[in-house]
């Protein structure tokens, strides 16, 4: 099956052939995944979405073995968990394999995401490309939020009990909304069912949302660390084996990490009180959430107002969707703004400590640190991406990407 | 909205063809929203779960300054006996002073409108994200107004289960209750 740019492919087997014929999927992988022609000047930052698609699958795959030994209901929950863990062949490999790739599907997609930032992948003409990755990381969130419940320990039950609690700050009807999400008075057994029937669902709804974004995606092709676009096949490589083999690369090099956690340190994310079997009368001391949420977290409690601090938390999330028209800067990658190049750092940074900020007990520095943080969160979206794309004077830009990357071979 | 083949109205006015695009149109939305009601509401709470909503709680046992946590509808309700100590400092405080203002005694009246000052009966849920305030087990902290201390967020209520300072916006809540005699209450 030899094919070049645009020639559709020539399939030698008879069956390939007379399938692609009525259903084309051959001739589309090999469009897409073959010839596929993308930038020639990937750096690691490139891996991720393919590191991410990796931990989604591997998510699905070890969540519906451990639903075929789960009980959701608040009597047994806890104890079928258990039963997993000391009872069930492998079980506590699965689990572990679950709970720890959790985390690892966030670091992973917050790579991404940075990525994106810094590169300004989210700009024309990819703004919808952008907006699909931000519906990813929002029902990620929900079936993390969801997943995380259905252990059904002392932190399960507090943090839906909190976070569900947040609906209650809209006005007027917040009340209704918290009992019909609970179906009953307070987070019980209709709560864990249908928290368990959503968590089984949501993921295959992000692989359709995953789908579109990956459409969208070869629509213009991937961005790159300059931010130009390819102008002939000089500047470009076919997709494989030139990604397939630094995307894999990337994969074996990120799970090595992963079976680090999974082997030796499984519960270094978690927090031990969710070992204790869940009390509806008795609350933890302190209740946090997982490390991915911890940032939104301090930006909820960082605000003195109820329905502020809501309000704000969802906001954080909200402002990525209109990233591509808050930044003003006609150039896309960082490489060649010097000033707010530093400026996405900080804003690493700032998250960083909000995410510290929310690990730790609103008390003392800590609240002044958060709301700090909390604004300058918002002060990077809704000042500094309009204003620095105006008054920035960009560095010069390379005719082209060969021309910049055999440029640097020489010198 | 007619294309180009579909004849339109004279001066471009709405053929019968408009209406009937526009009725039936009409017909549909309603027909799926009447059809995605059942489904929105399958989640509210079920009737059994709904039959659960009262209790009868003998008070006789709680000695005074002592209180106890009962569960009522899948939370915690505290039932208080509080001290005349307590109930003067609940009566004392001006209404000014609190972020949501309520007598004391609009408190401790049950549904048969009879007050009876010496019991206090709250949900024990914060008003602010819903943990359960520490302060009825002997040794807990009650936080500066002697009531009730949230460790998840710092709210603090008085001996009136009163917001006096956090970031809960409300007082703790009063269920509806009836004293049916004087030892026996029914919540609910």
């Amino acid at each position: 099956m030899a094919s070049s740019h645009g020639a559709p492919p020539v399939f030698n087997n008879k069956v390939v052939a007379w399938i692609d014929h009525r259903l084309p999927i051959f001739s589309y992988i090999e469009k897409e995944y073959h010839t596929f022609p993308t930038p020639r000047n990937f750096n690691y930052f490139w891996n991720f979405g393919a590191i991410a698609t990796v931990m989604l699958v591997l998510m699905i795959v070890t969540g519906i073995v451990l639903a075929t030994n789960y009980t959701p209901h608040v009597t047994m929950a806890f104890d079928s968990v258990e039963r997993i863990m000391r009872d069930v062949p492998s079980g506590w490999l699965i689990r572990y394999m679950h709970m720890t790739g959790a985390s690892f599907f966030f670091a992973a997609v917050y790579v991404h995401i940075f990525r994106g930032l810094y590169y300004g992948s989210y700009k024309a003409p990819r703004e919808l490309l952008w907006i699909l990755g931000v519906v990813i990381l929002l029902l990620m969130m929900a079936t993390a939020f969801m997943g995380y419940v259905l252990p059904w320990g002392q932190m399960s039950f507090w943090g839906a009990t909190v976070i569900t609690n947040l609906f209650s700050a809209i006005p007027v009807v917040g009340d209704s909304i918290v009992t019909w999400l609970w179906g009953g008075f307070a987070v019980d057994n209709p709560t864990l069912n249908r928290f368990f029937a959503l968590h089984y669902l949501l993921p295959f709804i992000i692989v359709g949302v995953v789908a579109l974004h990956v459409v969208a995606l070869h629509v213009h092709g991937s961005n790159n660390p300059l931010g130009i676009d390819p102008k002939g096949p000089q500047d470009t490589v076919p997709f494989h084996p030139y990604y397939t083999m630094k995307d894999g690369f990337g994969v074996v090099c990120f799970l090595i990490v992963y079976a680090i956690f999974v082997f030796f340190m499984p519960n270094a994310l978690g927090e031990a009180v969710n070992y204790v079997p869940a009390n509806p009368l008795v609350t933890p001391n302190e209740i946090v959430p997982e490390w991915y949420l911890l940032p939104f977290y301090a930006i909820l409690r960082a605000v003195p107002d109820k329905l502020g601090g809501v309000l704000c938390m969802f906001g954080a999330i909200a402002i990525l969707f209109v990233v591509p028209w808050l930044d003003t800067s006609r150039v896309r990658s960082c490489t060649f703004r010097p000033i707010y190049k530093w400026f996405v750092f900080v804003l690493l940074i700032d998250v960083i400590v909000l995410g510290i900020c929310g690990a730790h007990p609103p008390e003392g520095w800590y609240v002044p640190l958060s709301r700090i943080g909390t604004i300058y969160y918002f002060f990077h979206f809704l000042v500094l991406l309009p204003v620095l794309g105006k008054i920035e004077r960009p560095l010069p830009m390379p005719p082209s990407i060969a021309d910049a990357v055999l440029k640097k071979k020489v010198a | 909205m007619a294309s180009s083949t579909i004849p339109s109205g004279a001066h471009g006015d709405p053929t019968r063809r408009d209406f009937l695009m526009v009725a039936t149109g009409a017909m549909a939305a309603v027909g799926a929203i009447a059809t995605a009601w059942p489904f929105i509401n399958n989640l509210n709470p079920a009737a059994d779960t709904l039959a659960l909503a009262s209790i009868d709680v003998n008070v006789q046992p709680i000695a005074v300054g002592q209180a106890i946590t009962v569960k009522w509808r899948g939370k915690p309700v505290f039932i208080r006996h509080r001290t005349p100590e307590e109930i003067k400092m609940a009566e004392d405080v001006k209404l000014s002073e609190l972020p949501d203002p309520q007598t004391d005694t609009a408190r401790v009246t049950d549904t048969a409108r009879k007050v009876r000052p010496e019991w206090l009966i709250v949900v024990g849920v914060c008003t602010h994200l819903g943990c359960v305030p520490l302060g009825t087990n002997p040794g807990d902290p009650r936080g500066e107004y002697d009531g009730w201390f949230c460790p998840c967020h710092g709210s603090q209520y008085d001996t009136s289960g009163r917001i006096r300072k956090g970031p809960a916006p409300l007082n703790l809540a009063v269920p509806s209750y009836l004293f049916t005699s004087d030892t026996l209450v029914k919540i609910g």
